[in-house]
């Protein structure tokens, strides 16, 4: 069976290891001058460099090394001297005919990333590459099999990318999918990339393989098109699962590159190690040894925020509650717990606070619109009961619609202001008064009547009393 | 040896007003008139823009402005080198109608400078060869004897300012491009320090060999020249982040307590009137000082092995952009692998496509430790060969060419009897140093011989020095 | 797209050289996308044989201790900043294109290039 801890089939388990490329969020392009930018008119952020016109000359943006290199230290990475290679092969979205990336010396080595439960995966290298254009088809329902033709636009080719190869630690969907998550909250937190599958700016391919545990690695395929984390987890599950299938029935792993189909839920060949690539690697002569030094690397490290596991812990710690909770790590990821942690700080309440912000902030950013300072004035209000819970709520909505504010003076405008007892008390008298058959009612036994009663104070009191405060008077009066 | 006015002279005429620029050009573009037919050293003769730019440069002169220091020179561009609007061919079908969006940094360096572009000159298909006879536009004639070839690749550039067409001209060397033709046309020609000169705009054939450098009448003309054209441009990663170093002490200083190396396992196969012109240019300079020292590089030999592993392997990706996707001819197909084929199979022509080939082989899977980086392993051998020969001498002196010009046709059947051409060059470019070639004698028809000069990185003005002295003892310096 | 050391065989020049029939040639030229007549691919393994059997004078070399030099004048980071440059003239480089259409290069069917 299969679950989010473990994934077995048939005494099979699955061994996967994933490659990722995500855009960097830089200016410029890798080598050249021409704007990163998503989404412009074809053709139009174009430069010789990237349009692979003769006689242009790649120049290596500092930028993209440096985003680079925090991707790699927060992945805990040797960063390393390293050099640039091309790698051959003919297609029509890459200008060149060779994509400039990195071979035998990559930027970043021997990393590692935790996911849930502690577990451990590897991480062989983060290297450097420049993206492709990007092909659309013609005709053939805009599938390349069957297609009229295709027409390029280059606005992406030269995009900076970090190829992040994952060692084959992944032994379920479920893992899978949290390390993805997890990578691109890291990704998110140290502004390396925007990490956007949908749109392409961060992309998985995925190696799969079974064996019976303990033994040799099988043969393995790679994934392709997994364009979203639940689509990751299914397309591996599938490939497991064929993979089993076929070898139960006395077939053979064939290396090969697969499709996965969205549509029908399964992957496809694509092409088979019989077509294998020879890219032919070589140094790039155009470009020169790139040596970061300790002095870089340390001050890249030493400028690295806090990463998403270190946030989650600590704001376990400030609210008191587990670091798995699904309030920590909704927080986390929308990257609202330096607020959190600032409203706890200003007017403690931690875990109303971290529920509020949960809970009503889902459309806020890292920074949300209401000052830290009016939550924390807003939580004292209901912790020191000032507030009821539902007065709590209406106000929070207040608050974040109306970006801040004194949530007493909100309070008072709404007519929240707190009851004392004696006040309660006339209420229930006056109550009593003007129904004394309710009252009657209520004292034989009805329970329909105190609704009644309840109603009469609500009246009077314009909504203020707590209707729970009310009900114990009712109750404590009629013995 | 050549009877034209020195390019320093018209500049120096040209920007008193003494003479107008327009009557200079006017010049030059006569000679071309009379001859070109005859020697075809243009693909591309600037008639129009010429006179034009050399109108500017009067009227600023007029107008009492500094032109700079090549005012109103005519210069010829090898068609390797992008220039703006203008057809840039590599002397290649596969180019066909291509005008560069862009100006190489030479090209816009020298504009800069005042100079007025009087044409293209033809090349080797892609700079390959060493008689421009793999010229897809036909083959150029040697002015000096039509019957025979200017050398190659920048046969053009060599012929054009031999004939008078042009007081200067710019080639590219990337295995003896410059100095071979130089020899054979009886003009100076300079492979600059590799770095020295940007390659930003040079159309590569192998990016850690190509220099561009200068032909001219003289050793002045020649410093001059580099002195404009040199020094960082940060559009080029492998250009030399320091000043260039003046020249112009160098004309006049003479080679007194010079140490000039003879490379005693120099490989032979040099012709009897080729060595007879070095031994006694070892003669002329210790009359005037010099301390002639034996020294041994025994890596030399290995050298055309090395150049001709590496140059096609960098060729062979350089040249993969030419696909017939962004720009120059296209042969339609039906799919676009098919297209790729029939584009480059037509495209290129035949001493291309066996460089392609040869570089492809060398790179391809199974075979890079034992082409390639072999190969690149007897590049640091020659460097070290090199190094410890520098250690006792201040330059070297050796033929630039192994014979004097030889006739069309002569070694077109057999690629490897035509790679022996480069036998002497090659060195200087697998290590990036800097070499010349001086017309020093004659030989056989009269023809002329150019002894090389060879000094360690950035060591050009010890070798003008030494060439400087050589072109005083024959007799060539100019007014 | 994982990257893996090179796997190399530590020939010599002279024994691979021997290894150059018709079918190696032609697969090179697939590689690198030339289309080669009959007599063209003839020439080519005559003429690929030939060389590689004339450069195997560095195999008694003994380069085992030497360090690859892949630049001629050794330099280290050189790196620009991260500030837009001026981009090409798309009119200007679409007209330039073989074959374009709606501000794009076209191509033919993308066949025999699965990736």
């Amino acid at each position: 069976m299969s679950d989010s801890a473990t994934w077995t089939h048939e005494g099979f388990e699955m061994v996967v290891g994933l490659e990722v490329h995500v855009e960097l969020a830089t200016e410029t392009k890798l080598f050249s001058g021409s704007p990163n930018r998503f989404g412009d008119d074809p053709n139009t952020n174009i430069d010789p460099v990237s349009l692979g016109l003769p006689g242009a000359l790649p120049v290596l943006n500092r930028q993209a090394v440096e985003l680079a290199m925090r991707i790699g230290l927060a992945l805990n990475c040797t960063v390393q001297s390293c050099t640039f290679a091309r790698k051959n092969y003919f297609y029509p979205d890459m200008p060149k005919a060779y994509q400039i990336s990195q071979y035998d010396r990559p930027l970043n080595i021997d990393g590692h990333l935790e996911i849930a439960d502690g577990i451990v995966i590897g991480v062989e290298r983060a290297h450097v590459e420049e993206d492709t254009g990007k092909s659309t088809h013609i005709g053939g329902s805009g599938r390349i099999h069957g297609s009229e033709g295709s027409l390029i636009d280059f606005n992406r080719a030269g995009v900076p990318l970090v190829e992040i190869v994952s060692r084959p630690d992944i032994r379920t969907p479920e893992q899978a999918r949290q390390y993805v998550n997890e990578l691109r909250a890291i990704l998110l937190e140290i502004g390396a990339s925007d990490a956007r599958m949908e749109e392409g700016s961060m992309r998985v391919d995925a190696n799969v393989s079974v064996r019976h545990p303990g033994e040799e690695f099988g043969t393995r395929c790679e994934i392709k098109n997994v364009n979203s984390v639940r689509s990751l987890g299914r397309a591996i599950d599938y490939e497991a699962r064929r993979q089993v299938a076929l070898i139960s029935d006395g077939g053979v792993i064939q290396q090969e590159t697969r499709h996965w189909d969205e549509g029908d839920g399964r992957t496809h060949t694509l092409r088979t190690k019989e077509d294998a690539d020879d890219y032919r690697y070589f140094p790039d002569p155009d470009l020169v040894p790139l040596d970061p030094g300790d002095e870089w690397i340390n001050t890249v490290r030493s400028q690295l925020p806090m990463l998403p596991a270190a946030r989650r812990i600590r704001l376990a710690e400030v609210t008191g509650q587990s670091a798995d909770s699904e309030a920590i790590a909704t927080v986390v990821e929308r990257r609202q717990d330096d607020y959190v942690v600032a409203v706890v700080e200003i007017g403690g309440g931690a875990e109303r606070v971290l529920v509020h912000v949960k809970e009503a902030f889902s459309e806020q950013g890292s920074e949300p619109s209401v000052p830290a300072v009016d939550l924390a004035a807003l939580v004292a209000m209901e912790v020191g009961g000032e507030l009821t819970s539902t007065q709590t709520k209406t106000l929070l909505g207040d608050l974040v619609e109306q970006g801040g504010g004194d949530p007493k003076a909100m309070a008072a405008a709404r007519g929240f202001e707190a009851m004392d007892t004696s006040e309660l008390d006339g209420f229930v008298d006056d109550a009593i008064a003007a129904d004394p058959d309710a009252w009657a009612k209520f004292c034989a036994g009805d329970g329909k009547a105190m609704g009644a009663l309840v109603g009469h104070v609500m009246k009077a009191s314009r909504g203020q009393a707590d209707g729970k405060a009310v009900t114990a008077i009712l109750n404590s009066r009629r013995g | 040896m050549s009877t034209f006015q020195s390019a320093r002279s018209i500049a120096a005429s040209v920007s008193t007003g003494e003479s107008s620029a327009v009557d200079v050009v006017s010049q030059h573009l006569a000679r071309i008139e009379e001859r070109e037919e005859e020697v075809h050293a243009f693909n591309l003769v600037l008639r129009d823009e010429a006179l034009q730019s050399a109108e500017r440069i009067d009227e600023r002169i007029a107008a009492g402005e500094q032109v700079g220091p090549l005012a109103g020179v005519p210069i010829a561009l090898k068609d390797n080198l992008c220039t703006r609007g203008i057809p840039t061919t590599c002397s290649s079908n596969i180019l066909d109608g291509w005008r560069p969006p862009y100006d190489a940094t030479v090209v816009s360096r020298l504009a800069d400078a005042g100079a007025v572009f009087v044409g293209k000159t033809n090349l080797d298909e892609f700079a390959m060869g060493s008689s421009t006879e793999n010229s897809a536009f036909g083959p150029t004639r040697n002015p000096l004897d039509t019957s025979r070839v200017p050398g190659g690749s920048s046969g053009g550039s060599a012929a054009a300012v031999a004939a008078g067409f042009s007081a200067m001209s710019l080639g590219s060397d990337t295995g003896g491009s410059i100095r071979q033709p130089a020899a054979l046309c009886g003009v100076v020609g300079v492979k600059p320090t590799y770095g020295a000169v940007s390659r930003l705009g040079l159309i590569a054939f192998a990016s850690s060999l190509d220099q561009i450098g200068p032909f001219t009448h003289d050793v002045a003309d020649a410093a001059l020249l580099l002195e404009c054209m040199a020094g960082h441009d940060p559009g080029d990663s492998t250009s030399i982040p320091q000043p260039f170093p003046s020249l112009s002490e160098s004309l006049d200083r003479g080679v007194a307590g010079l140490r000039i190396g003879r490379i005693v396992d120099l490989p032979s196969g040099a012709d009897a009137d080729v060595v007879a012109s070095v031994d006694r240019a070892f003669e002329v300079l210790a009359d005037a000082g010099a301390e002639i020292i034996d020294v041994t590089i025994p890596a030399f030999t290995y050298g055309l092995t090395a150049y001709y592993l590496i140059a096609p392997a960098e060729a062979s990706s350089n040249l993969a952009r030419y696909d017939g996707v962004r720009f120059g001819s296209r042969v339609e197909a039906a799919d676009t692998n098919s297209m790729y084929m029939a584009t480059r199979g037509e495209g290129f022509g035949p001493e291309v496509k066996r460089r392609i080939m040869l570089g492809t082989y060398a790179l391809s899977a199974g075979y890079y430790d034992a082409y390639y980086g072999k190969a690149l392993k007897v590049r640091r051998l020659m460097a070290q060969d090199f190094a410890t020969a520098y250690e006792s001498v201040d330059a070297l002196v050796t033929p630039a060419s192994p014979s004097v010009a030889f006739p069309f046709g002569s070694k077109t059947s057999d690629p490897l009897a035509m790679y022996l051409c480069d036998t002497y060059t090659i060195p200087s470019n697998l290590i990036g140093h800097p070499a010349m070639s001086v017309p020093f004698g004659a030989g056989e028809n009269d023809l002329p011989i150019g002894v090389q000069v060879l000094a360690p990185a950035m060591g050009e003005p010890t070798m003008f020095a030494v060439a400087a002295e050589l072109e005083r003892s024959a007799g060539g310096n100019h007014v | 797209m994982c990257s893996r050391p090179p796997s190399t065989v530590t020939g010599n020049l002279k024994r691979v050289s021997e290894q150059i029939d018709r079918g190696a040639v032609e697969r090179v030229a697939k590689l690198a996308r030339l289309e080669l007549s009959d007599a063209e691919l003839d020439e080519a393994t005559t003429r690929l044989a030939g060389m590689m059997a004339h450069f195997a004078d560095i195999d008694a070399l003994d380069l085992d201790d030497v360090e690859p030099m892949t630049q001629p004048y050794e330099l280290v980071n050189v790196l620009r900043d991260d500030v837009p440059l001026e981009t090409l003239d798309h009119d200007e480089v679409l007209a330039a294109a073989p074959d374009a259409s709606g501000g794009r290069f076209g191509v033919p069917p993308i066949l025999g290039l699965d990736l």
